[in-house]
C-alpha cells in the first residue's frame, strides 16, 4: 500500500542526503519526494510517498525517527489528509488542435502557461487522479515534456473543530 | 570571555567534555590542532595507522564506557578510519571521530587529500557533522559527545575544515545541549513493564536472551538480578559476553552459530524470550522462520529499529535496560520452571561444549582454557576476527562486564590488536590480552609499535592455524576442501616480528609448554607475543549452518 509520510526536519546542509541515503542504504522504495521551508524557517517539511507494507513501513517511520535531524514523523495515510501535485505538461499544439487542449485543460481547471507555434505548455495542480487524467487526455496530441513536483500533503483538521 | 582561535576551541572542549586522551596521527590540515594539543594536558597517542587509532578509540569505550577520541588528518588519514567508524557503528559504540578537511574556499574542488568524508561516512555514524564557521565548533563538540555517548550509543564524526581551525571567535561552552529531534526514550513504558512482569510469572518455560546493550547500559547488575530472583535461565550475545556471569549456575552460553547446544535448544522450545539490549542478529537467529516458534517476545531495548525488525515481538518496551529492569525486579517472583531447569540440565549434560584434546598437537582451545585459568578470568580479552574470536567467546568465562571486546557487528579483523591499546589505556591496572589468529593479526600488526613505544604490557596470544582458520573451515564443510586462498603457510617468523619491534615474542609447539609461555608472559612487565603453533585444521564447533535453524546443529556431540 502507498503511504505518504510527512517529515519535519532541521533546515540543515545534508538532511536530504541523510533521507535519501536512508532509503536506498535500507532498499526501501520512494515513489516521490518534495521538498520545502515550512513556516518556521530553522525547518523543512519533507513529503515521501512510500510503498510496502506495514512492517517495511513502520521501519521506514522508525528509521526517519532516529535521525538527528528529523524533528517529527507522520504518517498521513493513518487519517485525513489533502494531497496536491503540480505538473507542468508541454503539448503539441497547431492551429488545429489548439481550441480543444483548450477546452481540456479548462474542464481540469488548469492553465495555459506558455503558447508556442507548435506547443502550448499547461499547468495543473490536483490530486494524483487529477493530474493523471489531464495527462491522459493530453497525451492523443502528443506530449514533449512533462515535470511533475511530487506530491505535498498536509493532515486535515478535525471536523468538529472546524464547524 | 576569551577570543580562542578554532584549534584552540576545539582543545578546550574537549577538555570541557573531560578528554584525556586522543588516539590518532598527523597530516597537513590538522597541523594546528596537533600544534595546541602539544601543551595541552591531553595526551596524544601516536598511532601507526588511522584504522590503529580508531579501534584504539573505540577499545578505550568499551573498557571504560566513556567516550573514545580520535584525531586525524583529511583524505586518506580520514578514510583509512572508515573501517574503525563502521565496526564501532555497527557494535553501538560511543566515540567522536575529529577529521581535518582542507580549507572550506576549496571543499568540492577535489583539493589535495581531499575526501567528502562526511558523504563517506554518512551511512556508517549516528551523526556525522561538516564544520563551517568557528562559532559552532562548542556547541558541535557538545553535542558530538552528547549524541555519541546517550541513546543507542555510537560514532559520531566531526569533520573540521583548515581555515576554520585557524578562525578566531569567542570561546564560550554551552552548558545544554537542545537537539529538537533527539530525545531518547530512557524511562520505559510502565504499562508495558507490567505487561512483561505477567508473561514472566505465567511462564514455565523462560529463556533470558541478553546482548551488548546490557553492557552499553550498565544493566548487567540488574539482569543478574533479575535472572535470581525468577530463576529463568540466561543466554548472552557475543557482544553481551561479560553481561551475566560466565560461571553462574543459570548461564547458558552464547546463542547462534556456534553458540551451545543447550542455549539453542533452550531458545528453540522456550515459551518466553525476555531480550534485552540485542538485535536478535542473524547470526543468533539462523533461520528467523524456525526461531522460537514457540515463545511469546519480551523485547527491552533503547532504539526503537532494533524491535520487531527480524523477529516479531509481542512486548516492545523502549528504554534504558538499567532503568527499565529496576522497575521489573519488584514485580516479577520466582516462576514455577523446575521441569525446564530439568531439561537444560539434560542437555548441558547430554551436549556440553567441548573439543576432542590432544596430547600431540596444541588445540586452540585448550590455549584459550590455560589463558583463562591463568588469568583467573580477570583479564580484558580482545579477540580478532574468525575461529580465534569464537573460540575465546566460548572458552573463556567471562565475569564481568566491559571485559570482552569483539567486532560484533562488523566482524573486522584487525581489531583486537589496537582495540587491547585503547583498553590498556583506559584499565591500567588490569591484564589485556588480544586472542589473535594469525592471519588477523597482521592485519593491524604496525601497532605493536604503538604498543611498544608506550610501553603497554599487552599480550598477544596468536592461535597460529597457518590458515584464515574460519574461511578454511567454511571450504572444508561446504567447498570440498578447496581452499582457495586461505592458506598462510609463508607467515612472517611472529617471534622475530615482536622482537624487531622491541617486544617479547614466544614461540610454543608443544602442549606442555603453553601454561608456562602464558605464566611467563604475565610476569613479564612488558608486550608479548605468543605463538602457539595449533591444530592447523581444527574447527570451531557447534555449528549451525547457513540458512538453517538454530537446532539443527552439527557436531559438538559429546
Ligand atoms: C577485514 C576482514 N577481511 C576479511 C574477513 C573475512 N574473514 C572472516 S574470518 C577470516 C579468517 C581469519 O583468519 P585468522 O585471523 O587467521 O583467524 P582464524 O579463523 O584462523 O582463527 C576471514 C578472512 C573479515 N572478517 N575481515
Amino acid at each position: 500500500m502507498k503511504h505518504t509520510i510527512s517529515v519535519l526536519v532541521e533546515n540543515h546542509f545534508g538532511v536530504l542526503a541523510r533521507i535519501s541515503g536512508l532509503f536506498s542504504g535500507r532498499g526501501f522504495n520512494i515513489d516521490s519526494l518534495s521538498v520545502g521551508e515550512t513556516e518556521d524557517t530553522t525547518t523543512s517539511r519533507i513529503t515521501l510517498v512510500v510503498n510496502g507494507d506495514d512492517i517495511i513501513i513502520e521501519q521506514v517511520m522508525k528509521q526517519l525517527n532516529k535521525l538527528i535531524d528529523v524533528i517529527k514523523v507522520n504518517d498521513l495515510t493513518t487519517d485525513e489528509f489533502i494531497d496536491r501535485e503540480l505538473a507542468l505538461i508541454k503539448v503539441h499544439a497547431n492551429g488545429k488542435t489548439r481550441s480543444e487542449i483548450m477546452q481540456i485543460v479548462d474542464i481540469f481547471r488548469g492553465k495555459i502557461v506558455d503558447v508556442a507555434p507548435s506547443s502550448l505548455t499547461v499547468e495543473v495542480t490536483g490530486a494524483e487522479e487529477k493530474v493523471q487524467g489531464m495527462m491522459d487526455l493530453l497525451r492523443e496530441f502528443g506530449i514533449k515534456e512533462v515535470v511533475r513536483s511530487g506530491k505535498i500533503a498536509i493532515s486535515r483538521d478535525n471536523k468538529a473543530a472546524h464547524r | 570571555m576569551s577570543i580562542l582561535q578554532g584549534s584552540q576551541i576545539l582543545v578546550e572542549s574537549l577538555l570541557k567534555e573531560k578528554v584525556d586522551l586522543i588516539f590518532g596521527i598527523p597530516g597537513g590540515v590538522v597541523i594546528p590542532v596537533f600544534d595546541t594539543l602539544f601543551d595541552s594536558p591531553i595526551k596524544v597517542i601516536l598511532a601507526r595507522h588511522e584504522q590503529g587509532a580508531a579501534h584504539a578509540a573505540d577499545g578505550y569505550a568499551r573498557a571504560t564506557g566513556r567516550v573514545g577520541v580520535c584525531l586525524v588528518t583529511s583524505g586518506p588519514g580520514a578514510c583509512n578510519t572508515v573501517t574503525g567508524i563502521a565496526t564501532a557503528n555497527m557494535d553501538s559504540v560511543p566515540m567522536v571521530v575529529i577529521t581535518g578537511q582542507v580549507t572550506t574556499q576549496m571543499i568540492g574542488n577535489d583539493a589535495f587529500q581531499e575526501a567528502d568524508i562526511v558523504g563517506i561516512t554518512r551511512p556508517i555514524t549516528k551523526h556525522n557533522y561538516l564544520v563551517r564557521n568557528v562559532k559552532d565548533i562548542a556547541r558541535v563538540i557538545k553535542e558530538a559527545f552528547h549524541i555519541a555517548s546517550t541513546g543507542r550509543p555510537g560514532p559520531v564524526l566531526i569533520d573540521l575544515p583548515k581555515d576554520i581551525a585557524l578562525a578566531t571567535t569567542e570561546f564560550h561552552y554551552p552548558a545544554t545541549v537542545d537537539i529538537r529531534g533527539y530525545k531518547p526514550v530512557l524511562e520505559g513504558n510502565m504499562k508495558q513493564i507490567k505487561r512483561a512482569a505477567e508473561l514472566i510469572n505465567a511462564s514455565h518455560k523462560a529463556v533470558i536472551y541478553g546482548g551488548g546493550g546490557v553492557i552499553l547500559s550498565n544493566a548487567s547488575r540488574e539482569l543478574t538480578q533479575l535472572a535470581h530472583k525468577t530463576g529463568v535461565p540466561v543466554t548472552m550475545s557475543l557482544l553481551g559476553l561479560g553481561g551475566f556471569p560466565g560461571n553462574d549456575k543459570l548461564f547458558l552460553g552464547m546463542p547462534g552459530m556456534h553458540g551451545t547446544r543447550y542455549a539453542n535448544y533452550a531458545l528453540s522450545e522456550c515459551d518466553l524470550i525476555i531480550a534485552v539490549g540485542t538485535r536478535f542478529d542473524d547470526r543468533v537467529t539462523g533461520n528467523v522462520e524456525k526461531f522460537a516458534v514457540h515463545a511469546k517476545v519480551i523485547h527491552i531495548d533503547i532504539d526503537p529499529t532494533a524491535i520487531s525488525k527480524s523477529v516479531r515481538v509481542h512486548v516492545p518496551i523502549v528504554g534504558d535496560a538499567a532503568r527499565i529492569l529496576a522497575k521489573m525486579i519488584p514485580l516479577v517472583k520466582r516462576v514455577e520452571n523446575k521441569e525446564w531447569l530439568k531439561r537444560i540440565d539434560e542437555w548441558k549434560t547430554q551436549y556440553p561444549l567441548t573439543y576432542t584434546d590432544s596430547e600431540a598437537q596444541i588445540k586452540p582451545q585448550y590455549v584459550v582454557q590455560q589463558i583463562y585459568e591463568a588469568t583467573r578470568g580477570d583479564a580484558i580479552i580482545t579477540t580478532e576476527v574468525g575461529q580465534n574470536q569464537m573460540w575465546a567467546a566460548q572458552y573463556y568465562k567471562f565475569k564481568s562486564p566491559r571485559t570482552f571486546l569483539s567486532s560484533g557487528g562488523l566482524g573486522t579483523m584487525g581489531y583486537g590488536l589496537p582495540a587491547a591499546i585503547g583498553a590498556q589505556f583506559g584499565v591500567p591496572d588490569k591484564v589485556v590480552f588480544d586472542i589473535a589468529g594469525d592471519g588477523s593479526i597482521q592485519m593491524n600488526i604496525q601497532e605493536l609499535a604503538t604498543v611498544v613505544h608506550n610501553k603497554l604490557p599487552i599480550k598477544v596470544a596468536i592461535l597460529n592455524n597457518h590458515f584464515l582458520g574460519m574461511v578454511r573451515q567454511w571450504q572444508e564443510l561446504f567447498h570440498n576442501r578447496r581452499y582457495s586462498s586461505t592458506c598462510l603457510i609463508d607467515n612472517p617468523d611472529f617471534v622475530k616480528v615482536a622482537e624487531a619491534y622491541g617486544a617479547q615474542g614466544i614461540r610454543i609447539t608443544q602442549k606442555k609448554d603453553v601454561r608456562p609461555a602464558i605464566e611467563q608472559a604475565l610476569a613479564t612487565p612488558g608486550p608479548v607475543i605468543l605463538d602457539f603453533e595449533v591444530a592447523r585444521e581444527e574447527n570451531v564447533y557447534p555449528m549451525v549452518p547457513a540458512g538453517a535453524g538454530i537446532r539443527e546443529m552439527i557436531e559438538g556431540l559429546a
